[in-house]
């Protein structure tokens, strides 16, 4: 009984580690896709941030300035993106594949002519790092039998920038549904034509949502090279944009339904990483392929039975051409 | 006018080119860790610079990012393309070159090749392995009086018998020590991206750390170094693989199973070069100093001079074969 409540407490805690990118980064895609913009680009654009804040992290020693750094890397490459797709009406879809593909190769040749570490950057030290943060009260409560561990161990004990990630979903909630600015970002995403009849600039809107994106990946990046991580590795995102941009449709372009998607797909991840040589009560041990397929297992048994329609913003996708 | 400089230049470069060809150039490519994963292959680029500093000269790289360039790559390095000759010797860092070098090793009859990790039955292939199992049982024996929980933990990278071979050294290491030691064991992957994976190598590592595990022994190439990360942060002990990665994190790494793939690279340029050079299977364990454990300013405190006493007995007894370690991958 103690084991179990043991294990439930520490695949919660690597749930939550291994959540905050996906968060962070379908957050930014909710954003670009309810003002219009496919955002296929939340891969490269985390990749760059990561990249971006490493190098930083590493040639100056502190984290917060890598932070910065890698906010404004992904929010020039979001502004590419929008360049292409707003300005000049270019298909979204490309134009974000297209930043995935340039970021892949252009990060590791970057790092190569800086750091002669074979497309990789030094391994960075405590102090250039985001490090673990102990909340109020967490030494004292731990012993408190049942909320002692969830708050010692779940809840304290991450990096400012998974709590920074657990505050942008209400904040994020907030910006959309209850600002005039989330008004407008809604209806540019479903009907911009009655949006620029109002007389509101939808170019200018999409934009705004663009920079917003850019700083939300800008953060899921940096957390993956300076606080999860010690220092950028070629192709460190992994699909992690792809699988935010999943969450984000199981979560029908809703904050809290795609948080509970990412938290789900993180879970399922700890979940096969705990299963593996562990037998299982009545069945034994489990083939490690199989375990391996679990969350992709997961996700298709989910997208095929549990999520409903998923209906995606009306305009999404949809270059604004004003008719004259 | 131009139209002369630019033949004069040609034929210089011509020139060039062939006096190049005499020369003596080996060829490394390093798998998809990576030149500085800072373990396996970062030991091949050790090897290879230190011939290149005590010899002169230089060498041809290459570094795979895909499944689709091994062939490329050997293929192009020994024929030769632009200003670069064909290569003398080409070393091939890594099991996964194994398929790909029976097929290449054909087309070049001419050309020395190595591989390290795998063995290819051809007359101009030397096949360097290592007793990996005999280095682990070490470092197993160490993991096991360093632990506190009587709790160990193993993290590989991808799934393969090579991998199974290192898990299979160590935990009869750790329990040769102590009988009722536990060995939790994690493997990355199931392709070559699995020698790349810090950020997945860390969370296995943690969760052998929640599990009661106190040293943890990661065979995973650059995947390791999230390991290592891993133990730092959890005020943790762990096991390094290949090349000696105890100044990674002083005080946190126990020790390292190091695998001279530097001496193996080393060797085999310079009997290229000097003309010894032989096809056919090497084998180098404990008794060739193939493989050992990292001890160093870094670590002192942390293997005790008990601890020290008892390894080297047992690796006199593995060399003497008193102590028989199994070895998976055998027939």
């Amino acid at each position: 009984m103690e084991d179990a409540f043991l294990m439930i407490v520490t695949m919660a805690s690597a749930t939550l580690r291994v959540a905050t990118p996906l968060v962070l980064a379908a957050l930014a895609g909710l954003f670009a896709e309810r003002s219009g913009i496919v955002d296929i680009g939340l891969e490269g654009k985390m990749l760059g941030a990561a990249f971006a804040a490493a190098a930083t992290a590493a040639v100056t020693g502190s984290a917060w300035l890598g932070l910065l750094a890698a906010i404004a890397a992904s929010t020039v490459l979001s502004m590419i993106h929008g360049f292409a797709s707003i300005t000049h009406n270019g298909n979204q879809v490309v134009s974000g594949m297209a930043l995935n593909i340039m970021v892949a190769g252009l990060c590791p040749v970057l790092a190569q002519a800086w750091f002669r570490q074979s497309g990789q950057t030094p391994m960075l030290g405590q102090q250039a790092r985001f490090g673990p943060i102990e909340l109020p009260f967490a030494a004292a409560v731990a012993k408190v039998p049942v909320i002692g561990p969830l708050y010692a161990q779940v809840i304290s004990g991450h990096n400012i920038l998974v709590y920074i990630a657990a505050i942008a979903v209400p904040l994020v909630g907030f910006i959309v549904y209850r600002t005039s600015f989330g008004l407008r970002l809604r209806a540019v995403g479903e009907n911009p034509e009655a949006v620029d009849t109002a007389g509101v600039s939808v170019s200018r809107l999409r934009y705004q949502a663009l920079i917003l994106a850019g700083i939300l990946c800008g953060v899921a990046g940096a957390y993956l090279s300076t606080a999860h991580n010690a220092g950028f590795i070629r192709d460190m995102t992994a699909g992690k944009g792809y699988l935010a941009l999943a969450a984000l449709i199981f979560g029908k372009w809703k904050p809290v339904p795609t948080l509970l998607a990412c938290l789900l797909f993180a879970f399922a991840d700890a979940v096969q990483i705990r299963l593996q040589g562990v037998p299982v009560p009545g069945i034994g041990v489990i083939p490690v392929q199989l375990i391996q397929a679990l969350p992709y297992i997961l996700t298709v048994f989910l997208l095929a039975g549990f999520v409903g329609k998923s209906i995606a913003p009306r305009a999404s996708g949809i270059p604004y051409l004003k008719e004259r | 006018m131009i139209r002369k400089l630019a033949l004069a230049g040609l034929m210089a470069a011509g020139l060039g080119f062939s006096a190049q060809a005499q020369t003596f150039t080996p060829a490394v490519i390093f798998d998809m860790g990576g030149k500085f994963d800072k373990s396996f292959n970062e030991a091949a680029y050790n090897g290879a610079e230190r011939f290149k500093k005590e010899f002169g000269g230089t060498y041809a790289e290459f570094e795979v990012t895909n499944e689709a360039q091994r062939t490329q790559a050997m293929q192009r390095l020994a024929r030769g393309a632009g200003a670069t000759p064909p290569a003398s010797i080409v070393i091939c860092i890594g099991f996964a070159f194994g398929s790909t070098l029976e097929q290449v090793a054909k087309e070049f009859p001419r050309t020395k090749f190595v591989i390290v990790d795998s063995v290819v039955d051809a007359p101009n292939v030397s096949s360097v392995v290592f007793r990996e199992h005999e280095g682990s049982f070490l470092v197993g024996m160490a993991a096991a009086m360093a632990s506190k929980t009587a709790k160990v933990g193993f993290v590989g990278g991808m799934d393969i018998p090579l991998i199974r071979k290192f898990h299979k050294g160590y935990e009869e290491g750790a329990q040769h020590v102590n009988k009722s030691v536990q060995v939790f064991m994690n493997m990355t992957g199931t392709t070559p991206a699995a020698w790349n994976d810090p950020t997945k190598g860390g969370e296995l590592a943690r969760s052998q750390f929640e599990r009661g595990a106190d040293v943890i022994y990661a065979a995973a190439g650059a995947t390791g170094l999230g390991v290592l990360q891993a133990a730092k942060d959890s005020g943790k002990l762990s096991i390094g693989v290949d090349s000696n990665q105890n100044h990674l994190h002083p005080g946190s790494v126990l020790t390292s199973m190091v695998k001279r793939v530097d001496v193996a690279v080393y060797n085999a340029m310079k009997s290229a070069k000097d003309g010894s050079w032989k096809a056919g299977v090497q084998s180098l364990g404990l008794k060739e100093d193939g493989v050992g454990y990292a001890l160093d300013a870094n670590n002192e405190k942390l293997i005790t001079a008990d601890m020290k006493a008892k390894l080297d007995a047992a690796k006199a007894d593995i060399i003497a074969g008193k102590i028989k370690v199994t070895d998976v991958t055998a027939k």
